[in-house]
C-alpha cells in the first residue's frame, strides 16, 4: 500500500496560518500556476469563520467595541490562538483572558468582564440538562438537620466577580435593557445559570458568591452561610435559599444526618 | 445494486435554530431535516431539545464537517466516540461526512481544505472510511467537495477516486450537486460529464446551496461555495439531470449563512421537490 507524505497538507496548513509563506508545493489552477487569490480563499474562509464563531459567542463585547474594533482584535486572537478542538462551541474561552492583557482595549477595564459573562452564558446553554430541586425540597427537613445539608449545584452554574457594574453594562450591551448612565459604579458578581433551557444571568447579592462558590466546593449549609456573613456582614441566608431553591440552582440535597440514621 | 438510503426521496432542509418555533407549529411538508453533527455535541440544552423534537416528528440525516477524514493524519478517536454517541443518541437515517480535511498537526481550521487524488491519498482515506464505518456501526455517505484549487499531484478524477472509495468500503456516496457546477466552473471542466461519469447508485442523498461567483487571479470566473443565496437555474437544470437520471432521490436544501424567514427557506425545498415529483412521474410513465 502506498504511503502518504504529510508533507504536502503540513505545508498548506503552514501557508493557511501565515499569508506570508508561498503557495504550498503543487497548488495550482488551469488558469494560473500561481492562484494565489485562488488559494486566498481558503484563508480568508478559515479566518472570517473562527472571526465569525467569536462574533456570535460575545455581541455584547462586539457593541462596546464596536464592529471594526471587535473584528481586528479576534483576527490577532485567532491568529494567536487557532482552535484545537473542533467543537467550535467551545471556541473562545480563552478570548476574555486575551483581552485582558490586550493593550488597545486597556481604556476598557470593565470588557474582559463582560466577555467573561458571555464566555459562561454558552457553556450554561450547553451544559448538561439536571432537573432542579423543587423550591419545597427542605419542607419536610428538621430545624436542627438544615445546618448540616449540603448541595449539588446545577451543571450551569458560574459565577464571574468583577470590579466593575458587569451586570448593568451587559445588559445594556447585550439588548437585555435600555441604555442609561450608570449612577452606582459598584463591582458586581454575575451568577449565570440555565436551569430549564433559557440562560439566566442575575446580579447576586452581598455575600452570596461566597455562600454559592462554598455550597459548590461541597461545604455544609451552616459552614456556608459563616462564610459568607464573614466576607459580608449584610448577607441575608433567608433570601439567599430561597434564591438557591427558587432560581433552579440546585439539583439535589444531601441529609447526612438522615443517611446516618 | 442501488445504495439503501433509509431517508425518503423527498425534499429536505437544513437546520437552523432560528426556525424551531416556526417548524414546531406546524406539520411540514418535508421529507426529512439534516443538522450539523458538530452543533450537537454539546451535553444538553436547547441543542438537544430541538434535535430531539426534529427526531421524534422527521426523518434526520445528520451531517459531519470535521472529521477530516480526508487528512493524512489519524482520525480524531475522541471526535469518533462522540459521533458515536450522536449517532447512538439520535438513530439519524443517514450519516454522512465531506472527502476533504480540516485538522493538522492538532490544528482546527473549520474549513473543508482539499487534497490530491492520488493512490497514496486514495488508500489512506479508505482506511479512514473504514475505521469511521467500524467506529459509528453504520455505512456512511461521502460527499464530493466544492474546490478552488487542484493539486499538480492529483493522477485519479474525481468521480473514480470516490467511486473506488465506496467501492472499496461499501460507503454511499452524497451527490452536492451545487459542488459539481462550483469546482466544474472552477476548473473549467464540462459539469454535465462529471455527472455523466458519477457513479449514481452509490448516491444516498443530493445538496442543493447557493454559491456566489468572483474572479480569480487570471480575471477567469471563480465560484466561491457561501451557502448564503437561492439555489440557481444552472445548478437545478443539473438536478434534474441527475433525478432523471436515477430518479428521485433525498435531496436536501443547505442555506446555512444568511439563512432566510421560514416560509422562504421550505419554498426552496419546496422548487426541488416539484422537480423530484416530475422526476418520478416521467419514469414511472416511461417504465409502464
Amino acid at each position: 500500500m502506498p504511503t502518504r507524505s504529510p508533507t504536502l497538507e503540513g505545508e498548506f496548513a503552514r501557508a493557511l496560518r501565515d499569508p506570508d509563506l508561498p503557495l504550498p508545493g503543487g497548488v495550482i489552477a488551469h488558469t494560473s500556476l500561481r492562484p494565489q487569490k485562488r488559494f486566498a480563499v481558503y484563508r480568508n474562509n478559515v479566518m472570517v469563520g473562527l472571526i465569525g464563531a467569536l462574533e456570535a459567542r460575545f455581541p455584547a463585547t462586539k457593541r462596546i467595541v464596536g464592529a471594526d474594533f471587535f473584528t481586528a482584535s479576534a483576527r490577532i486572537f485567532a491568529s494567536a490562538h487557532p482552535p484545537h478542538s473542533p467543537l467550535m462551541m467551545t471556541y473562545g474561552d480563552a478570548f476574555p483572558d486575551f483581552l485582558a492583557t490586550f493593550e488597545p482595549a486597556a481604556e476598557l477595564p470593565y470588557l474582559a468582564d463582560v466577555a467573561r459573562l458571555e464566555a459562561a452564558r454558552t457553556r450554561a446553554y450547553h451544559a448538561a440538562d439536571a432537573r432542579p430541586l423543587e423550591p419545597a425540597a427542605l419542607a419536610g427537613v428538621e430545624p436542627e438537620a438544615l445546618a448540616g445539608l449540603r448541595f449539588v449545584l446545577h451543571p450551569s452554574v458560574e459565577i464571574v466577580a468583577s470590579a466593575f457594574p458587569v451586570v448593568a453594562i451587559w445588559a445594556m450591551n447585550g439588548g437585555e435593557s435600555e441604555f442609561a448612565e450608570l449612577t452606582d459604579w459598584r463591582g458586581e458578581d454575575a451568577l449565570i445559570s440555565r436551569p430549564m433551557l433559557d440562560v439566566e444571568v442575575r446580579r447576586m447579592p452581598a455575600g452570596a458568591r461566597t455562600f454559592l462558590q462554598a455550597l459548590g466546593a461541597g461545604q455544609p449549609l451552616g459552614a456556608a452561610a459563616e462564610a459568607a456573613l464573614a466576607s459580608s456582614p449584610e448577607f441575608d441566608l433567608t433570601i439567599n435559599l430561597a434564591a438557591l431553591l427558587g432560581g433552579g440552582l440546585a439539583i439535589a440535597v444531601i441529609n447526612e444526618a438522615l443517611e446516618d440514621s | 445494486m442501488r445504495f439503501p438510503s433509509m431517508l425518503p426521496a423527498s425534499a429536505g432542509v437544513g437546520f437552523k435554530p432560528q426556525h424551531f418555533a416556526a417548524i414546531a407549529a406546524a406539520r411540514q411538508p418535508l421529507g426529512f431535516f439534516e443538522v450539523h453533527a458538530e452543533n450537537y455535541m454539546g451535553a444538553g440544552g436547547t441543542p438537544h431539545a430541538q434535535l430531539g423534537f426534529l427526531r421524534e416528528h422527521y426523518a434526520l440525516s445528520i451531517h459531519g464537517v470535521a472529521l477530516s477524514i480526508g487528512s493524512s493524519e489519524p482520525l480524531d478517536r475522541d471526535h469518533l466516540a462522540r459521533l458515536r454517541q450522536l449517532c447512538d443518541r439520535y438513530q439519524p437515517e443517514s450519516f454522512s461526512e465531506h472527502l476533504a480535511w480540516s485538522s493538522h498537526g492538532g490544528i482546527f481550521f473549520n474549513d473543508l481544505l482539499p487534497l490530491p487524488y492520488t493512490q497514496a491519498s486514495l488508500a489512506s482515506i479508505i482506511a479512514h472510511v473504514d475505521e469511521a464505518q467500524n467506529a459509528l456501526g453504520r455505512r456512511m455517505l461521502l460527499e464530493n467537495p466544492a474546490t478552488y484549487v487542484r493539486f499538480a499531484q492529483s493522477e485519479i478524477a474525481e468521480t473514480a477516486f470516490l467511486r473506488e472509495i465506496a467501492r472499496a468500503t461499501g460507503c454511499g456516496l452524497l451527490l452536492d450537486v451545487n459542488n459539481v457546477f462550483v469546482s466544474a466552473r472552477n476548473h473549467g471542466f464540462d459539469a454535465s460529464a462529471y455527472i455523466a461519469d458519477f457513479p449514481l447508485d452509490l448516491v444516498g442523498e443530493i445538496h442543493l446551496a447557493g454559491h456566489f461567483e468572483t474572479v480569480d487571479d487570471a480575471g477567469a470566473p471563480l465560484c466561491i461555495d457561501a451557502h448564503g443565496s437561492p439555489v440557481i437555474d444552472d445548478v437545478l437544470a443539473l438536478f434534474d439531470d441527475v433525478v432523471a437520471r436515477a430518479g428521485p432521490l433525498p435531496t436536501l436544501i443547505e442555506w446555512d449563512n444568511d439563512a432566510p424567514d421560514w416560509p422562504a427557506l421550505r419554498g426552496q425545498a419546496l422548487v426541488a421537490q416539484g422537480r423530484l415529483d416530475r422526476a418520478g412521474a416521467l419514469r414511472a410513465r416511461s417504465a409502464a
